[in-house]
């Protein structure tokens, strides 16, 4: 089976309530990657449009957005798998490409979660669960990673100031990526008096959503040879899983094992280990996601994360640097574009083309995309 | 089915303080949630018991309509969180705590009646049917010593 890599990545601005529609949003990250890998539309074979379908107005965007970008008449298609549906698209394209089907493919995530109001997005929210036996009793997004941190906290004996932390270092990279929707400082002492939203988590605790798009270009190697790409990243692993949506059927609550699944997957296919991460984009869609991703990812031991954050291991110039790009916390988190976005952050360091955020020399990079509340989880292995 | 049953039934849209879902196989729970008995399923081929409630098991073909048993005893609170913002339909019920419950063979995921800081995980709790306004039926945990 032939390698593939990442030739082209592009990325809108991260912000509250874009002044377009989501044609004219996803075509940003669009030109943006194509300028990035110096191609012509007609370079592109096949296109996968990522996005989360409750935030859009728009039957079948797919449509619209390959019609828009001129990638007709090439087949496209839509992919969902909430907060990772993009990183699902790489894992597509991927098996598309070594297939043997295309060469050359485009995966386009996008949300403009300002295209609904904020009245249907309450709606909405009580259906992110199991609607016949979960939303019934009022569920939200906040309240489901809230358990998930109260079980982290008992369990490990971990305080409120563990998680708070978390959002004090994405704030601290946000305030230097341009792209970002969030880019003021955010001290320890703002987290803990913030409001609750659902306890123990804060305010400060939870992502700010965002309407934006992320574009990647995939390749074979061959491919990569053809157009005589100068910095080619390889997709070295990847790995996927799933879990019951009820959390009457999970069996922990202080951790992902679907993420577990997925590293273990991507680390055996890339031939690497946790230690080998040089940088890694984690879903930090709350505080306590992160948290849990360095022991799901192998970054620290079980019980070990808040050590990670206290010695600030994962800031640019730890052990391992973790979201120096602001994260989901800060960058925003624009559902189907997050997991393209996480994508480009690694291979512009891969590159060492991250400006302000570049870590020192990094080889190999991780991404760690989950949608839902660890129902689906993507990992991904890059290395030059 | 008795005759005098409308066509469709949408007994379980009363589920909740508010429904997403009206039909289903497994409707005769809501029967017994009025009747004051929190009911999972058993599978009559090979005795798995399944929380929530499902008309298929995954495992055995052919086996037969699945049985009902009660969720009796006691559990353990699994983990909790108290909401301060809700989604349409529930801002009334502020604020409130949605909870897994663990008995071991099988988990329920819904509403604890009391929560403070001196609610941890691990604390025992009991499961009990609730009536809510406008006929509709729920169920919600009891932390040990809130009966």
């Amino acid at each position: 089976m032939g390698r593939v890599a990442i030739i082209g990545v592009g990325q809108s601005a991260f912000v509250r309530g874009y002044p377009g529609s989501i044609k004219e949003l996803a075509f940003e990250a669009f030109r943006e990657a194509m300028d990035d890998a110096g191609l012509q539309r007609g370079d592109i074979q096949g296109s996968l449009i990522c996005s989360a379908p409750e935030y859009d107005r728009q039957r079948s965007p797919a449509g619209v957005i390959a019609e828009y970008c001129g990638l007709n008449p090439q087949p496209t298609a839509y992919v969902e798998s909430l907060c990772c549906s993009s990183t699902t698209g790489v894992r597509m394209a991927y098996g598309m490409i070594t297939g043997g089907l295309h060469d050359c493919m485009m995966v386009l995530g996008f949300q403009k979660m300002s295209e609904i109001t904020s009245a249907e997005t309450q709606e909405r929210m009580g259906r992110g669960a199991d609607i016949q036996w979960e939303s019934p009793f009022g569920t939200m997004m906040p309240a489901y990673y809230a358990m998930f941190a109260r079980g982290f906290l008992h369990r490990y004996g971990a305080s409120e100031e563990d998680l708070a932390r978390i959002r004090v270092k994405a704030a601290t990279y946000g305030q230097i990526n341009e792209k970002a929707v969030y880019r003021k400082p955010v001290s320890l002492e703002q987290c803990m008096i913030a409001d609750p939203v659902a306890d123990p988590l804060k305010v400060f605790d939870c992502c700010a959503n965002a309407d934006g798009s992320s574009a990647l270009i995939l390749a074979s190697e061959e491919k990569v040879r053809e157009l005589g790409i100068e910095k080619p990243v390889w997709l070295m692993g990847l790995g996927s899983a799933s879990a019951p949506v009820n959390l009457a059927l999970r069996d922990e609550f202080s951790g992902f094992d679907v993420a577990r699944q997925a590293a273990s997957q991507a680390y055996g296919m890339a031939g690497v280990g946790p230690k080998d991460i040089d940088v890694a984009e984690v879903h930090d869609c709350f505080t306590i996601a992160e948290m849990m991703a360095y022991e799901n990812l192998g970054f620290a031991e079980p019980g070990g994360g808040p050590e990670l954050i206290r010695a600030k291991e994962t800031y640019k110039d730890g052990s391992i640097p973790v979201n120096v790009d602001g994260g989901l916390l800060s960058k925003g988190h624009p559902i189907g574009a997050t997991g393209g976005s996480q994508v480009r952050t690694i291979v512009l360091q891969l590159r060492g083309e991250a400006g302000a955020m570049q870590v020192k020399d990094p080889a190999v990079g991780l991404v760690h995309n989950v949608g839902g509340v660890g129902l689906y989880a993507n990992v991904l292995v890059m290395g030059r | 089915m008795a005759k005098n049953k409308p066509e469709k039934d949408l007994r379980f849209e009363r589920f909740g303080t508010k429904g997403f879902t009206a039909t289903t196989k497994v409707n005769d729970f809501i029967d017994r949630l009025e009747a004051g008995q929190v009911c999972g399923t058993k599978c009559p081929g090979c005795g798995q018991r399944f929380f929530p409630p499902r008309a298929d098991c995954p495992d055995c073909s052919g086996a037969g309509p699945m049985e009902w048993f009660q969720v009796e005893g006691e559990g353990k609170l699994a983990t909790y969180s108290v909401l301060r913002y809700a989604p349409q339909g529930f801002e009334q019920d502020l604020p409130y705590a949605i909870a897994v419950a663990d008995y071991g063979d099988y988990k329920l995921f819904g509403r604890l009646s009391h929560f403070g800081p001196e609610i941890e995980p691990g604390c025992p709790v009991t499961t009990r049917a609730v009536s809510l306004p406008d006929g509709r039926v729920a169920y919600e945990f009891v932390p040990q010593g809130q009966q």
